[in-house]
């Protein structure tokens, strides 16, 4: 895959926590087509950029820049409304909400025209969704959860897809069905996708390029495969590690 | 991106040019709102007919005011305090703080040649300029002596802070002296000074402390323990109406009763705490609040034992254990005990002693049950209920007790306020006396003491201080009364304080919002989504 | 039995106005939990705002059609209720969220006493008395229904269907839901936050505005402490019903309305309010999610 221009742009980026530094001066970017992965540990930051993205919490120091415009210091529903979309942390699906208007949730406003369109794609995707259309999504299992949480994001019809551990507490068919759908969405539509996980082998496989990040900062980057083959990053996230 | 655009905008503008857009925003805001109230009034003709009276002239001041101001603050206000937080590049220092510009000597002096002046010609005020200039006159001398203590406070402020308890307790003990003696000065005579300090020791001194013990009762269940609590004043009419009620149908002494009406008040606060203990935070609040009112209503309504909304008069007066009087006709009135002339303020005095007493108590508990293990469980309880169960405090009795010991003190007070005033009404016991006291406890800063008292004397003081504006008579036209406007501007200060310090005036507590917040962020990452 | 059907009757009106007002609080409660105690004076000052309207009418024509009368004070009241709780909420407690718990109900309560104070120095503190708009009363078998009740009820009832409409199918509706169940997820799938919390603000102001209306045809008369103790018992109402279910607010005002009836036909007149401030404890107690309301995951 060609790396396109750069569409996300991470740089020196700092966030606290009341007076606690979760982030420390991050520099990511992320190119047109790419599907960049981040790996870490628990606890390393990494949900913490990916709400950074969307200035929730808000940066305290440095840049980020979607599509050459500065969104550092945006309100949240304007970065979403230029098309960032996420799938955070926890799901976070409605759970008083129908899984059909979790997914209207996720259409954006001016893009009612497309929906039906839409969401047939999203049932393509995910067949289990359409069985569920009147569900209540607190009641969903995790793993419908999860392809609800996806689905609700690409009804946005996102330039930027950002997934942070969709592979959380699924079982391993799950997982390498999401990940199918991903890597099929990236290679047919051309979708950039921005990837959390602690499934690092999963997700460097997946991956164009990776980041490793420790502590708050990016320690290590580079091709999926260098990082796959990298004698740090196999002792630190894949020996003994690989699900 | 317009919205950057916009941003970078209004970046450039100047102050000024920001303060006319913001203040023609907010004139049409204002104009919005009090277009109909201000604009138009509503009274009665003489056939009892409601019809409409314009008022166009005040709705532009009003709103002309609202612009000014807003003008003001956003040209001026703003950038003035922005610039007090930057370093000074040169000298590397904060610039001077707006206090120390504020208070400088040759102003305090200036400060005190004027209120000596007007003092010394007190007399001749009204000769001189009449009595509207002179009432003027007679502010501006208040002003300059809140300005000149509020000056020597100023100069003095690192002792005040580290001996702000002793310094006011000393205060507070002195201050009838201080008053009767000053009073006594001006007026060239002991009984002046005796009539005159009524004013002060009872509108300012009595009325503040009954506020502060209340408070600080309060504090007790919504400080320490957490239970927002919005019936408090529920307590303070069972301690009002078991003194009233007991003293003049069995003729009781009050030193009998007070204990009496805090135990009472004490049980009604188990009673009351027993069937809300499952509950938290804002369901409390309410349920609290319906427990008041009920109280209230069975007051006004229970006639036969409660006279209803006539209320109860003829209550009897304290006496000194019995030893002395304050009722004239009794052999042992304090006059006749010690020849001396004959005035209601030796009780209003003696009142005033009372009520320090029974505060001063208040804290005294208060301080010594935080050090004991029922505090610190209260203060568990506050900070995480779950977490104190799970350490094997037991809830039930934490809270129960926290109760009853809040509402204790509050029928002390109540007992104390049915023997000062008389004679007690429902009226008295409305939820805005619930809301005012706990007004005070939260923007005393919650569990602080002396936050507390501060709070009482500068809202409570603040409201009393608007009863003696009667000069603005002169501004506003003769049926202007400054009292209406008491309520309006307390319930004003209350949300402009909060908005200004959402801890309180002394908020040194650690955020709990913070964790909180922190809390429920990370339950909520978990708990969704069982897969 | 007619006593007790006209009771039954009386009831409904009642409740229909504490319904309306009780929306209020629920929809605020539900997006941002958060008693607005100011919201009784609301009510209050939708009340006024019609009675000033209904004043400027008559001085300026010489006879207005009832419904022309009543529909331009609905409307004004609605207006003005709403630029005041837009206002209200973004002065006064937009600034609070996320401080502790307690600022902003602390906040509302002196909202609460500012307002009504507010419009007893400028209106004066006398109950405000009109001549009655409307005094046709029908007989049916023996139970009098005046036209007053009747139209209360159609107007709560059609406000109550387009609401439900609006909660339930417009993508504000949604919006509004998504706040309420998780804020920040909504912010990021592009939902204003603030602006859904105003707008639901404005609604709530709007539909106490209408109940204001409504009492003051139906009272015909109105004071600036009329808002406390209809604001509690819409409160009540709203966490009889379940907090945060419209359905919900409108089943507990009926209940209130119906039990406040009754309580002063068959028991005494004076302890009405006894009687519902007993059930609100009584509720809270017992019963803390409501007869409609969703079982809440207890906040600590
Ligand atoms: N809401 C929050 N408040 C305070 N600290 C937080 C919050 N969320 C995360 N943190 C802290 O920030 C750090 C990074 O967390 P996070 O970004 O969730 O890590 P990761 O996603 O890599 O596991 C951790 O130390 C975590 O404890
Ligand atoms: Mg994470």
């Amino acid at each position: 895959m060609t790396a396109g221009k750069s569409l996300l742009d991470i740089r020196g980026v700092e966030t606290y926590y009341g007076n606690i530094r979760a982030l420390n001066g991050v520099d990511v970017s992320v190119n047109e087509g790419e599907i960049v992965a981040l790996i870490g540990a628990n606890g390393a930051g990494k949900s913490t950029l990916m709400m950074t993205i969307f200035g929730t919490p808000r940066a305290r120091r440095g840049t980020i820049t979607f599509a050459g415009t500065d969104i550092t210091d945006l309100p949240t529903h304007e970065i979403a409304r230029m098309r960032i979309a996420q799938s955070p942390e926890g799901r976070r699906i409605f759970p008083r909400m129908t899984v059909m208007e979790n997914l209207q949730m996720g259409a954006s406003l001016d893009n009612l025209k497309f929906f039906d369109e839409d969401v047939e794609k999203v049932f393509t995707l995910f067949p289990r969704l359409k069985e569920r259309i009147a569900q209540r999504g607190g009641t969903l299992s995790g793993g419908e959860q999860q392809m609800l949480s996806i689905g609700r994001a690409l009804m946005a019809r996102p330039k930027l897809l950002l997934l942070d551990e969709p592979s959380l507490g699924l079982a391993p068919l799950i997982v390498k069905q999401i990940f199918d759908a991903i890597r099929e969405l990236n290679r047919t539509q051309g979708l950039t996708v921005f990837l959390v996980e602690q499934n690092a082998f999963g997700a460097l496989k997946l991956a164009t390029r990776g980041y490793v990040m420790v502590n708050g900062v990016v320690t290590m980057s580079g091709t999926g495969k260098d990082l796959l083959a990298d004698p740090e990053v196999r002792a630190a996230y894949l020996e003994g590690g690989r699900h | 991106m317009a919205n950057i655009a916009q941003a970078t905008r209004e970046a450039s503008a100047t102050p000024f040019q920001r303060g006319i857009k913001e203040a023609l925003y907010a004139g049409a805001i204002s104009f919005g709102l009090f277009f109909l109230f201000i604009g138009l009034r509503t009274d009665q003709n003489i056939r009892n007919e409601l019809i409409l009276v314009p008022r166009w002239g005040l709705l532009a001041i009003v709103v002309g005011l609202v612009m000014l101001g807003r003008f003001v603050y956003v040209a001026y206000g703003q950038p003035f305090m922005a610039r007090q937080k930057i370093v000074n590049v040169a000298s590397g220092l904060l610039p001077d703080s707006v206090a120390t510009r504020f208070f400088k000597l040759p102003y305090f002096i200036a400060s005190l040649v004027v209120v000596g002046l007007l003092m010394v010609f007190a007399g001749s005020l009204d000769g001189i300029f009449g009595p509207a200039l002179a009432g003027y006159m007679r502010f501006f001398r208040a002003l300059a002596i809140i300005y000149a203590l509020a000056s020597v406070m100023f100069y003095f402020r690192a002792f005040i802070q580290a001996h702000f308890s002793a310094l006011g307790i000393g205060v507070l003990v002195a201050y009838p002296i201080v008053v009767v003696v000053a009073l006594t000065l001006i007026s060239g005579s002991m009984a002046g000074g005796f009539q005159g300090s009524l004013k002060w020791v009872d509108n300012f001194g009595i009325q503040i402390l009954i506020y502060v013990m209340l408070a600080w009762g309060l504090n007790i269940v919504v400080g320490l323990a957490g239970l927002l609590d919005l019936g408090y004043v529920a307590f303070y009419a069972v301690g009002a109406y078991a003194y009233a009620l007991l003293a003049t149908q069995l003729g009781w002494s009050f030193w009998i009763l007070l204990p009496v009406a805090g135990i009472m008040a004490a049980f009604w606060g188990v009673m009351l705490g027993f069937p809300v203990l499952r509950l938290r935070g804002d369901y409390l609040a309410i349920v609290t609040l319906a427990f008041g009112e009920i109280i209230r209503l069975v007051l006004i309504n229970w006639r036969e034992v409660t006279n209803g909304a006539a209320g109860i008069s003829g209550i009897p007066k304290v006496s000194f254990f019995g030893l002395i009087s304050f009722n004239v006709s009794d052999p042992n009135y304090i006059a006749k005990v010690f020849g001396i002339a004959q005035s209601g303020a030796y009780y209003k005095i003696f009142l005033y002693y009372l009520i320090l007493g029974l505060a001063l108590l208040t804290a005294f508990v208060t301080i010594r049950l935080r050090r004991m293990p029922v505090g610190r469980a209260w203060e568990a309880l506050r900070e995480d209920e779950i977490a104190c169960r799970s350490l094997g405090i037991n809830t039930t009795t934490t809270k129960l007790t926290a109760f009853a010991t809040g509402a204790m003190f509050g029928g002390f007070a109540g007992s104390f306020f049915a023997a000062r005033q008389g004679f007690v009404s429902p009226e008295s016991f409305v939820f805005l006396e619930s809301a005012i006291i706990l007004a005070i406890v939260v923007l005393g800063g919650m569990g602080s003491l002396v936050g507390i008292a501060v709070a009482a004397a500068v809202m409570i003081g603040g409201t009393e201080i608007l009863r003696e504006m009667e000069f603005l008579k002169a501004v506003f036209g003769s049926d202007f009364t400054p009292e209406l406007y008491r309520m309006l501007l307390f319930g004003m200060a209350m949300v402009i304080v909060m908005l200004w310090k959402p801890r309180g005036f002394v908020g040194s507590r650690e955020p709990t919002a913070f964790l909180h917040e922190r809390k429920s962020v990370s339950s909520s990452f978990t708990k969704e989504g069982h897969g | 039995m007619q006593y007790f059907v006209q009771q039954m009757v009386n009831g409904l009106t009642l409740g229909s106005i504490y319904g309306l007002i009780a929306i209020g609080y629920t929809m605020v409660y539900g997006i941002i939990g958060m008693i607005n105690f100011a919201h009784g004076d609301i009510f209050m000052l939708g009340a006024f705002v019609a009675l000033i309207v209904f004043l400027t009418l008559t001085a300026m024509f010489y006879s207005v059609p009832v419904v022309v009368a009543l529909l331009v004070m609905m409307v004004v009241a609605m207006l003005m209720t709403s630029l005041y709780n837009w206002t209200i909420e973004k002065v006064a407690y937009r600034p609070l969220r996320g401080s502790f718990r307690l600022a902003p109900l602390i906040t509302a309560i002196g909202m609460s006493i500012a307002l009504s104070n507010f419009v007893q120095v400028t209106q004066g503190p006398r109950n405000k008395p009109i001549p009655p708009m409307v005094s046709t009363v029908y007989n049916v078998g023996g139970i009098s229904i005046s036209l007053k009740q009747i139209i209360i009820v159609i107007v709560t009832v059609s406000l109550l269907a387009l609401f439900w409409y609006l909660v339930n199918k417009t993508s504000l509706g949604r919006a509004q839901r998504a706040c309420e169940q998780d804020r920040k997820m909504a912010a990021l799938l592009g939902v204003d936050v603030d602006r859904t919390i105003s707008i639901t603000f404005i609604m709530g102001a709007a539909l106490a505005a209408v109940a204001g209306t409504l009492f003051l045809m139906y009272y015909g008369v109105v004071a600036f402490s009329d808002g406390f103790v209809p604001g509690v018992k819409a409160f009540t109402a709203a966490v009889l019903g379940g907090i945060g279910s419209l359905p919900g607010a409108m089943l507990g005002g009926l209940l209130i309305g119906f039990i406040e009836s009754m309580w002063s036909a068959y028991f005494s007149i004076d302890y009405k309010d006894v009687a519902a401030f007993s059930i609100l404890a009584i509720v809270l107690i017992f019963l803390p999610s409501g007869i409609l309301g969703r079982p809440e995951v207890e906040k600590v």
